[in-house]
């Protein structure tokens, strides 16, 4: 077979759009560049956020004080900021939801009473939900109020001679597994859905030119009569859209290996396997994948009359590829030998498994890569196919 | 040399062509005429394979274009309807990819396209890119484009539309030195003036079906001095609203 073709295309394919900006922008700038720049700006944003509010301490506005002493003091104690306040019910309601105060906690009056009469003694604590990043202070109050109630237990049950020991049948041990590593993959998830996007874009606009491109600018006829079988034609092109999309690839995981370094992941407890080694290995998991992606985007362009159209279908199809990794960190999915055969998402696995700095099976990297080149050969040999159908002139 | 035998294309219920036979000569212009959607492209894009026929087979120099398309081929050269061209190529670049697409060493296409962009007088604007090129240098770059391999058959597919009276003056001297150099050309057209001025043989087409055919002198003979008035003549006498259709 003479490949001459081929390469005559993918050379001329491959120069015209070095000089096209809109694919330049595309491949080179919007997924490289922003990706990285997104994921690393809420990273830093969240450990800006939790490093305030751990030096932060936590204060709650009391309405009654004088009511509970003890409670208070064991409170302070404890490095809680009592303020006191005078407000009534619906006063505490509004100051909270305005946030003039996080936390208010209200004594109701026969607090002390019921207490000294052996009864459960209510308190109240006012807090936002919806203000997700205060919680933690609103969780710490309340434990240390439960705790108080279980010390006062405690001395009551010593004071009519029971161990009290025996009244807490179970004990919780919680013990967190999670290594700083693996802790990283919650941060880095959205990382890996970036990159195999970015990667896709960066062929995005070869695989339009492909065919609606060359029909809208009346060129395809006439290439359709060089002496090149046509499959041949559309092979150049996909190569070319791949060449792309490895480069896009590459950009946006160095990308994302520099920003990562930059933003102070340690301090969040958290350390990113992303180095140089663990970076090349990202890039080798996804590279067996450009060429079932430009052989896709160029079949789906290959179907829509203009360009405008290949644009809207490419729009929605490149995402599809990509549902399986939403899915995949909705049910929290673990790396295993069936899905090592679905595209996309043993990529997603795989990278995964490299960011967590877990060992990786040999057997899941070779099917991985090898189901992945064949499904892109068939689909490349299915745009040959396509090429030769009348219908594509339009 | 083109001989187009018994050609017919359908496009689902529509049919193009009907029946369609005739050949052009080396050495010679020969002029498609023929209303607008009469087959006429339809025609052409049969003979350069970029549409295969449902019957009938076209000969380019003895090769079928059925059979060997690849080897018909490289015996032709086209001007397509609307000619484009890449954008972010120069002139002389998208001449010589054209080159390398029909296998031309390097040395080669690069000369070629040199003559070529000499020849067509393109000097001026050979090495600037396509994107904002006129009409008519668009139009000489597609025409060297399709020259680049020399082609013994040149196809145009309404190469005027469009285009200025320079540039179609142009494209007139062009078609004559092609003639003049032995190549056989065949170029479609509606406009009379333009068909008598150049051509030598005239193939009217009417709903899909060669109507006519022959020397001016003989479409003539159908009616009237100016070949108009044998053309509304023939168009008439072989129903050009629907007739044929039975």
């Amino acid at each position: 077979m003479n490949l001459r073709g081929i390469w005559a295309v993918f050379r001329k394919e491959f120069r015209e759009n070095l000089r096209d900006r809109r694919t330049l922008l595309s491949a080179l700038v919007f997924g490289p560049v922003l990706g990285p720049v997104l994921v690393a700006g809420l990273v830093q944003f969240g450990i800006s956020h939790a490093e305030e509010q751990s030096d932060e301490d936590i204060v709650v506005a009391v309405m009654h004080a004088e009511r509970a002493p003890n409670l208070l003091a064991y409170l302070t104690a404890r490095g809680v900021d009592i303020t006191k306040v005078a407000l009534d019910e619906s006063g505490a309601r509004h100051a909270v939801a305005t946030q003039t105060h996080k936390i208010i906690l209200d004594i109701p009056e026969d607090f002390g009473a019921r207490l000294q009469e052996g009864q459960p003694a209510p308190v109240v604590l006012y807090s936002d939900g919806s203000r997700g990043f205060d919680r933690r202070g609103v969780g710490r109050v309340r434990a240390l109020i439960s705790q108080y109630g279980i010390e006062i237990a405690q001395l009551r049950f010593l004071a009519r001679g029971i161990d009290p020991i025996s009244v807490l049948p179970i004990s919780v041990q919680e013990i967190d597994v999670s290594t700083p590593s693996s802790r990283s993959v919650l941060v880095l998830n959205m990382m890996t859905y970036l990159v195999l996007l970015s990667m896709l874009f960066g062929g995005l606009y070869l695989a339009i030119d492909a065919t609606a491109g060359e029909r809208e600018r009346g060129s395809l006829e006439v290439l359709l009569t060089s002496p090149v079988p046509r499959e041949h034609l559309i092979y150049g092109k996909i190569f070319a859209a791949a060449a792309y999309m490895m480069i896009s690839l590459c950009l946006t995981v160095v990308m994302f290996s520099l920003a990562m370094s930059f933003v102070g992941l340690e301090q969040l407890g958290i350390t990113a396997n992303l180095g140089p080694g663990a970076a090349s290995k990202l890039i080798a998991c996804c590279a067996p994948l450009i060429l079932f992606g430009a052989s896709y985007l160029s079949i789906v362009s290959g179907f829509a009359k203009s360009y405008r159209e290949a644009q809207t279908y490419l729009g929605l199809v490149i995402t599809i590829p990509t549902m399986p990794l939403m899915f995949a960190g909705m049910m929290g999915l673990q790396a295993k030998m069936a899905l090592m055969f679905v595209p996309f998402l043993s990529q997603h696995l795989l990278m995964t498994t490299v960011v967590r700095a877990e060992p990786i099976e040999p057997t899941f990297v070779a099917i991985s890569v090898t189901s992945t080149l064949i499904y892109g050969v068939l689909l490349m040999f299915l745009a040959g196919r396509l090429y030769r159908r009348e219908a594509l002139l339009g | 040399m083109l001989e187009a035998r018994g050609l017919c294309k359908s496009f689902g219920k529509i049919v193009a062509v009907r029946g369609v036979s005739f050949s052009a000569r080396d050495g010679q212009i020969t002029g498609l005429l023929g209303p607008n959607g009469a087959g006429k492209s339809t025609t052409l894009r049969m003979l350069y394979t970029v549409l295969k026929p449902d019957q009938g087979d076209a000969l380019i120099d003895g090769r079928s274009v059925t059979e060997d398309p690849l080897a018909a081929r490289r015996a032709i050269g086209v001007l397509s309807h609307g000619a484009g061209v890449y954008n972010h190529l120069t002139a002389r670049e998208n001449i010589v990819y054209f080159g390398e697409l029909h296998g031309m060493s390097r040395a080669d296409r690069e000369a070629r396209a040199a003559e070529l962009i000499e020849l067509l007088e393109m000097q001026e604007f050979a090495d600037r890119l396509a994107k904002g090129f006129s009409q008519g240098q668009k139009l000489k770059t597609a025409l060297a484009r399709s020259l680049v391999h020399r082609p013994k058959n040149v196809l145009l597919d309404e190469p005027t539309n469009g285009l200025d009276v320079m540039a179609v003056r142009g494209l007139r001297k062009l078609l004559v030195q092609l003639r003049e150099a032995g190549h056989c050309v065949l170029f479609s057209s509606h406009v009379m003036q333009e068909v008598e001025q150049l051509c030598d043989e005239v193939v009217v087409i009417a709903n899909g079906q060669v109507v006519a055919a022959g020397t001016l002198a003989d479409i003539r003979a159908h009616g009237g001095d100016r070949l108009e008035d044998a053309f509304v003549a023939l168009m008439a006498g072989n129903g050009a609203d629907g007739e044929a259709k039975k």
